[in-house]
């Protein structure tokens, strides 16, 4: 019953290995290499003939004079585009709450907020891959007068900055409004170098 | 809010559109008789006649024969990963455990990774294997489906059809279009598509990044729309590069209800019963909707710890608000709530949010639908699923009613009951026997990342993502060790052959036996009365099984989060 089932099996296994495994993608890759160059190779930002990072993937800010990204918690360090992470914590876990708590507490004290003051939920919880690159307009609002203060630019140049950068919701209807925080903080540099005298 | 409500609308019309198109071309694809080029060519390198039928026998050994050689052509490979190409980080070969792991969770459409894909697989690899066995699968998953099909609409004959026509036409006419081209939209919304590993950034404030690339899209394509789940990278569709927009996330969603939803209709329209079809369908959608709304309304609420911490979880113009704790900011809650339940309903696995940070109902929506694992189900196997439930709920109708119960014009008798049982029990046996035995093992709380109740969600939903081929996990839950590996593996043959089985030794069954013709007595199985009777057996049976578990981990959870407790 076997015998007549043996070249098939293994003449489909290879067969489908080569159109399947290789043949679809490697004609995908081509099909978008041409098409689409730009996005093929991951959306990468260039500053001058430098890659800065990848119009895609957030990479982690601390200076006060940038806009800060959402918390990380991949790999071994924030950030790590080699090593997505998420916490998995539950809403019941000690530890999470923990973090949140002292997150709240030193997003406040670097915004200048009053203790108790209301903190967008983004800017304290980690996101799913760890390389969320938006934050919600909420939280680059919150962060506005820390960076205006910090690059003495005053804080409706900054604001008009965010809303220039902002995202609505995809044609219109799809997901959530957001900016993105290195396409933001570019602005902001171009924005800096462009005012000098 | 409203906009969400929208969203959700837009997602069901534009399945319901699909559902015709991709139904009516799978229903061609399924009875052609003509042969087009390229697989008059693929039979003869196979050496098979591709006019001539097979019964249900002859027709499972070679699905599960073909299945067996590509899975061992992928584990060699996984061996031998560093000898070859395309991988300028030079990641190693898999262990043998995890080599077998690995094909065995790919081959049976479960998905279940016990590694992180951007480390420990190269581009070819991607390619050449998880590729290659993400289509195959699904292939055998709508040829075993057509097989069963057939098998109901036969009469007095043993005939369900030819697996390697079957095989080669769904791969050649409907996967690998379907996927090229979803695969060049996710590259225009801005997915990697690219043989090169890495780029390394210097990122504004001068540190470097390693930004790892490959084929994404090309894979991601068949992700979906094989309701297969594993992903490139790590974090899966929640990955930037997996899920760029939310454009490409409403994607993903549409793609992995096409295939499950057109087999509806191919059954309707190869059975010349296209009501059948619809009401199927419309039990499908009213189940889902119902469980789609609790894990919006959890998620949308948020975490009431959070609250008292003065953390702002309003929704507004300026923000989704809600519980963001492992959801990524372009999905917002809504997007994210709606694939959630997608991505269990249709047992795919693929996550855009960790489901382990899920609200304690957020996570009972995900946990419900794989337990019932016929509400959509995978390719192929979810729909058999419902059948199987459509038989009991006749039988159990026709035991109130004193009536003989009949399906689709043949009689149901304690044989096919039986064998339906069998595919009904397996299910909750394998899902809870193995959280019990986990519950007890010694080593087991060592791999837990939460504690209390929820370290018991963890416990339950590894096995029912298992038994139920979902391959999604409340991913804090170390399973890469030998007492979860092992036993999750187990799982997953368990709940794909005891319930696969069964029910084509069922249609088999069916197949042989005489149409009765419909009399005063028959109870209709396609009107709004039996789609309601249906739903009520699925939740009645599924309710009684696994409530008394769930409330040991997702309810104790809730009420413990209501009074502040934490663990």
């Amino acid at each position: 019953m076997t015998s007549p089932l043996v070249r098939p099996v293994l003449v489909s296994a290879v067969l489908f290995m080569a159109v399947t495994g290789l043949g679809y993608p490697l004609a995908s890759t081509a099909l978008a290499k041409a098409f689409f160059p730009r996005q093929a190779a991951g959306s990468v930002v260039m500053r001058g003939d430098t890659p800065v990072g990848s119009a895609l993937i957030g990479q982690d800010f601390h200076q006060p004079g940038y806009f800060h990204p959402r918390p990380s918690v991949t790999g071994n360090t924030s950030y790590d585009a080699a090593s997505s992470g998420a916490s998995n914590l539950g809403p019941t876990s000690a530890k999470l709450l923990d973090a949140v708590r002292q997150r709240a507490d030193a997003y406040r004290h670097e915004n200048g907020l009053l203790a108790g003051a209301p903190v967008p939920v983004d800017a304290v919880t980690a996101s799913a891959s760890g390389l969320d690159p938006d934050i919600t307009l909420a939280n680059a609002h919150a962060q506005a007068q820390r960076v205006a203060t910090s690059r003495h630019l005053p804080l409706p140049r900054v604001v008009a900055l965010i809303d220039a950068q902002a995202q609505g919701r995809q044609l219109g209807l799809l997901g959530e409004p957001r900016v993105n925080v290195l396409a933001l903080n570019l602005a902001l540099d171009a924005s800096a170098s462009a005012g000098k005298p | 809010m409203s906009v969400n409500l929208v969203q959700f609308a837009l997602v069901l019309a534009a399945m319901a559109a699909l559902v015709v198109v991709a139904g009516r071309w799978l229903t061609h694809v399924l009875t052609d008789k003509a042969h087009a080029l390229p697989e008059r060519l693929t039979y003869r390198l196979l050496g098979v006649d591709a006019d001539s039928g097979m019964d249900w026998k002859r027709y499972g050994v070679a699905l599960v024969l073909s299945n067996a050689a590509m899975m061992l052509l992928g584990y060699l490979l996984l061996r031998v990963q560093s000898l070859l190409p395309f991988d300028a980080l030079q990641r190693p070969s898999q262990t043998p455990d995890l080599a077998f792991n690995t094909a065995a969770s790919f081959i049976t459409n479960t998905n279940w990774q016990s590694y992180s894909g951007e480390s420990s697989l190269s581009n070819f690899s991607q390619m050449a294997v998880i590729t290659f066995l993400m289509t195959v699968s699904v292939a055998s998953g709508v040829a075993g489906c057509a097989a069963f099909i057939r098998g109901l609409a036969q009469r007095e004959a043993r005939d369900v059809g030819n697996y390697w026509v079957d095989f080669t036409r769904v791969t050649w006419r409907v996967l690998l279009p379907i996927c090229l081209l979803l695969s060049l939209v996710y590259v225009w919304q801005g997915m990697p598509q690219t043989l090169a590993s890495s780029v390394d950034a210097t990122t504004l404030e001068g540190t470097v990044q390693h930004i790892v690339t490959g084929p994404v899209a090309s894979l991601e394509a068949i992700k979906h729309i094989g309701t297969n789940g594993g992903g490139f990278f790590g974090m899966n569709a929640a990955h930037p590069f997996e899920n760029p927009t939310p454009l490409t996330n409403t994607l993903h969603m549409l793609a992995m209800f096409l295939v499950p939803s057109a087999l509806t209709y191919a059954f309707g329209r190869m059975l010349s019963r296209r009501r059948q079809g619809w009401a199927f369908l419309a039990a499908f959608v009213v189940m889902f909707v119902g469980f789609l709304s609790v894990v919006y309304t959890a998620e949308q609420h948020g975490n009431p710890a959070f609250a008292t911490m003065g953390i702002d979880q309003q929704a507004g113009a300026m923000q989704a608000g809600g519980n963001m704790e492992g959801k990524e900011t372009r999905f917002g809650i809504a997007q994210t709530s709606a694939f959630v339940a997608v991505t269990t309903a249709a047992t795919t696995g693929s996550v855009d949010a960790m489901h382990d940070s899920l609200t304690p109902l957020g996570g009972l929506v995900p946990l419900s639908l794989m337990m019932l694992n016929d509400v959509f189900g995978g390719v192929g196997v979810g729909f058999i699923n419902l059948v199987a439930y459509a038989i009991l709920t006749v039988f159990l109708v026709g035991m109130m009613i004193g009536r003989t119960p009949e399906f689709l014009g043949k009689k149901i008798e304690a044989r096919e009951i039986k064998y339906v049982m069998i595919a009904v029990l397996a299910h909750p046996f394998c899902i809870l026997g193995f959280t019990a035995l986990a519950a007890v093992w010694p080593d087991a709380p060592a791999s837990l990342a939460n504690m209390g109740p929820h370290g018991f969600s963890e416990l339950i939903y590894a096995y029912t993502s298992g038994t139920a081929n979902n391959g999604s996990a409340f991913a804090g839950l170390n399973a890469n060790t030998p007492f979860f590996n092992t036993t999750i593996g187990l799982a997953m043959l368990f709940g794909r052959y005891f319930t696969l089985l069964p029910m084509l030794a069922v249609a088999g069954s069916l197949a042989i036996k005489r149409n009765v013709p419909e009399s005063q007595g028959t109870l209709p199985t396609a009107t709004p009365l039996f789609t309601g009777l249906l739903i009520f057996v699925i939740l009645v049976v599924g309710g009684l099984t696994f409530l008394p578990a769930l409330a040991l981990g997702p309810i104790v959870e809730h009420l413990a989060m209501l009074v502040g407790q934490t663990f």
